[in-house]
């Protein structure tokens, strides 16, 4: 049973990540029709914001400490950082302890201004191209993307630490009646479920609850109408690009201290998403949301020592196998429309 | 009157015999001067630098380069000369190979055994590389070592680890200074024991291709020797990210002790996890829980950051080693490119030296005679003491580093402590050890 439930909490946080990119990928597609290949890179270019606010909050002066010696026998140069020097020894640290809940704020209008760029300077040229050439020109793109922060920050993976305070581990079991150390999980983790649930809430309220939203969802339902109408619905469509971008950086910069960001991993979470967004039903928001959590568990549960023994191998294939299924028994997903990608 | 009986037919005809005929002398000329693939002939030698210029091992490949850059310079008598001083063999003298210049060519491996492949073919078939080196990863060692062995060329081998590049996959024109899998296992097991006692449990989780395979059988066979009981092996992905479902059921496995037989970019995510899920704060058996980390890169450790605190590893080489060998060659590479050189970089730059000595001693760039040199060579003074290059298997025999996260880092290249260096005799084994048992050096091809 704690076996279980571990990997169910294993799940959800799988399945915060593939959730948020997924849901960006069906407000793309579902605002402008595109298959936008370059999403991975997007929540990748998230991790680098909190990689990149970490360097600038570190940013150094160096001072010679002549009592002790570098790696050639030359008095050792000490860097230490301006905030240290502004704020003094405990606030800097503080501050740079802080970087990457700080950097929530720094992708915002990053990733906004990234978006908006990507949809205007490219893709809006490929809205009435064939799905094939999106699909090409955005998995360029995304290449090209993370071939410019592999120039830039090398190939290794950069560590980014969580917060002092957020750092170990929260006994859970205990909490259920179990015996304390059976079910630990990591603060950070949980942080990154609350924090996606708080994203996914606030992207449904913004569609649900606003004026912006609803010309969006009327847009989404009929675009030719809302247009004959005399509103500017491709402006909220870029508008839309940007959000999407947004949520994917948000996605990102919160998944950094989980594992060392790298110039790849937007591609790793790049299939799996395609994936949850098939699964859940092309262009269907709570579709992505649900398909994304659905397979982070099931794919937690496969990689089960128990399970394994029976099907070896069925970590590596279950989120394929259960598209597989699913799409045969409902050819539009979990909850897809009549008519999306059907003509 | 005459006739002439010149016709174009017999124009042509006569031509064609007399070219013939001239030709002939100098196909076989051509064929008898060329004894060996790519035999320099002009005032230059070129070698091919096969590293990983892109994909996740690119920063590695990136030392390596900047190593054979070095390298080179300091045989054509640039610099201060670095290990050249300080090796025990003398004969290089910075006048490049056999008074050669020595001109290089580099190649991109992607850390793919394909494009590896291809990219040593083309500086063997195109540029003239008379020698091939390099690399960061085992499948790829092998499979170049493969094509190096059918063109006719030397390979010294980089990074590479896996017990099967000198074991079944060993070839006769393949050399490596590198350590492997086992003297790793044999190295690290005692200062195990040592720390940690006879009685522990330990799980494996394994990158799933040869190096993780050979790792795990390594270090599952010499920690069970001294007394540890092996409760699981788990085989995990090698485009694995997220490690939390496989650690997770780590927790109530009644093991205390966590071995990563993982590389690189899966290692820094493992370990991370592992830390992440309190591991290391956890009593099981009445003892501190602790994790294992039987290969270490100074480059990949910078990745898991604080998380390498204290925790156990081998390496083949660092910065640190205070023998005249590693000080020449941490002066020359610091001062050179402004921070200290990685591992994978020393064996790239200690191997270009060691095919330059030995063609010096050869008298010949013919890789039969090449090879025919560093089979059964003993040498000093290369940053690892001394050192016998095995005939049996073209392996290297040196001491083994045994090393630790340090607590206090004082720089960022200040990562990992050097805890013990394990002696030559510890960590060599029988030619025809069954970890290595298999494969057939088989025999030297000149090409050609």
């Amino acid at each position: 049973m704690d076996a279980i439930i571990l990997q169910i909490l294993n799940g959800l946080d799988k399945g915060s990540a593939y959730a948020l990119i997924a849901l960006g990928l069906t407000l793309i597609f579902g605002t402008l029709g595109v298959v936008n290949f370059a999403h991975g890179a997007l929540f990748m270019i998230g991790a680098f914001c909190a990689v990149t606010l970490n360097r600038i909050l570190t940013l150094s002066h160096q001072v010679v400490d002549e009592s002790r010696k570098d790696f050639l026998g030359n008095p050792l140069k000490v860097d230490v950082p301006y905030v240290n020097d502004w704020f003094g020894e405990a606030a800097g640290a503080t501050i740079i302890d802080w970087a990457v809940p700080l950097a929530i704020l720094f992708s915002i209008p990053v990733m906004i201004a990234i978006g908006v760029i990507m949809e205007r300077g490219l893709i809006k040229h490929f809205y009435r191209r064939p799905h094939a050439d999106q699909i090409l020109v955005t998995f360029g793109l995304a290449i090209v993307l993370q071939e410019i922060i592999k120039y830039f920050y090398g190939a290794n993976p950069i560590p980014t630490p969580a917060p002092d305070v957020f750092r170990g581990s929260f006994d859970f079991g205990v909490l259920l009646g179990f015996d304390p150390n059976v079910i630990i999980y990591p603060y950070w983790r949980l942080v990154y479920f609350a924090f996606a649930a708080l994203i996914i809430g606030g992207v449904f309220a913004f569609l649900q609850f606003t004026t912006f939203g609803m010309v969006v969802r009327a847009g989404m339902a009929d675009r030719e109408t809302v247009g004959l109408l005399g509103i500017n619905i491709d402006r909220r469509f870029t508008i839309m690009f940007g959000l999407a971008a947004a949520v994917a950086g948000l996605a990102g910069v919160m998944y950094a201290p989980i594992n060392s960001p790298n110039y790849h991993m937007g591609m790793d979470f790049l299939v799996l998403s395609f994936v949850v967004v098939v699964v859940g039903g092309m262009g269907s928001l709570p579709g992505a949301v649900l398909a994304g959590f659905v397979l982070g568990v099931l794919e937690s549960f496969a990689s089960m020592n128990e399970i394994k023994s029976i099907l070896p191998g069925i970590d590596q294939i279950i989120i394929y196998l259960v598209a597989i299924i699913i799409l045969l028994t409902r050819p539009r997903g979990l909850m897809g429309r009549k008519g999306v990608m059907e003509d | 009157m005459s006739k002439s009986t010149l016709t174009r037919r017999g124009v042509l005809r006569t031509g064609a015999v007399a070219g013939a005929g001239v030709a002939l002398p100098t196909i076989f000329t051509s064929s008898s001067a060329s004894a060996f693939t790519n035999e320099p002939t002009g005032g230059s030698v070129t070698l091919g630098f096969n590293v990983p210029q892109t994909g996740p091992y690119a920063d590695e490949g990136a030392d390596e380069l900047r190593a054979f850059e070095l390298a080179v310079e300091h045989l054509n008598g640039g610099g201060d000369g670095g290990m050249m001083n300080t090796f025990s063999s003398k004969t290089l003298d910075g006048t490049g190979i056999l008074g050669k210049k020595v001109e290089y060519v580099t190649g991109d491996t992607q850390t793919k055994s394909d494009a590896a492949r291809a990219s040593a073919k083309s500086m063997i078939e195109k540029d003239g590389a008379v020698m091939i080196s390099g690399g960061s990863s085992s499948g790829v060692a092998v499979a170049v070592q493969g094509l190096c062995q059918e063109a006719g060329v030397i390979f010294m081998a980089g990074l590479t680890h896996s017990n099967d590049t000198t074991g079944k996959d060993k070839k006769a024109n393949g050399f490596r200074h590198f350590f492997n899998a086992y003297m790793s296992a044999a190295a690290l097991a005692p200062v195990l024991e040592k720390m940690y006692g006879k009685d522990r449990k330990a799980y494996h989780l394994t990158a799933d291709y040869t190096w993780g395979w050979t790792q795990q059988e390594s270090i599952q066979a010499a920690t069970e020797a001294m007394g540890w009981e092996t409760v699981n092996n788990v085989l995990t992905p090698l485009a694995q990210t997220d490690f939390s479902s496989y650690i997770a059921p780590v927790l109530n496995s009644g093991a205390d002790v966590l071995v990563l037989n993982h590389y690189g970019g899966n290692m820094v995510n493992s370990l991370t996890n592992a830390v992440q899920f309190g591991l290391r704060d956890k009593q099981v058996n009445g003892k501190n829980f602790e994790i294992v980390v039987p290969l270490y890169s100074r480059l990949m450790a910078r990745g898991a950051g604080e998380n390498v605190k204290g925790i156990f590893g081998s390496t083949n080489w660092h910065w640190s080693l205070q023998d005249e060998g590693s000080k020449a060659f941490v002066q020359s590479f610091g001062t050179k490119y402004g921070f200290p050189p990685s591992q994978a970089a020393h064996t790239c730059y200690v191997q270009t030296l060691l095919y330059a000595d030995a063609v010096q001693r050869a008298g010949s760039f013919n890789p039969c005679e090449v090879g025919a040199a560093l089979e059964g060579f003993e040498f000093d003074g290369l940053g690892n003491g001394p050192t016998l290059y095995r005939a049996d298997d073209h392996q290297c025999f040196k001491d083994v580093l045994v090393v630790r996260g340090k607590e206090n880092p004082e720089s960022e290249f200040d990562l990992l402590e050097v805890v013990e260096v394990t002696p030559r005799a510890q960590v060599e084994y029988a030619p025809d050890h069954p970890m290595f048992a298999g494969g057939n050096l088989g025999s030297c091809n000149p090409g050609a």
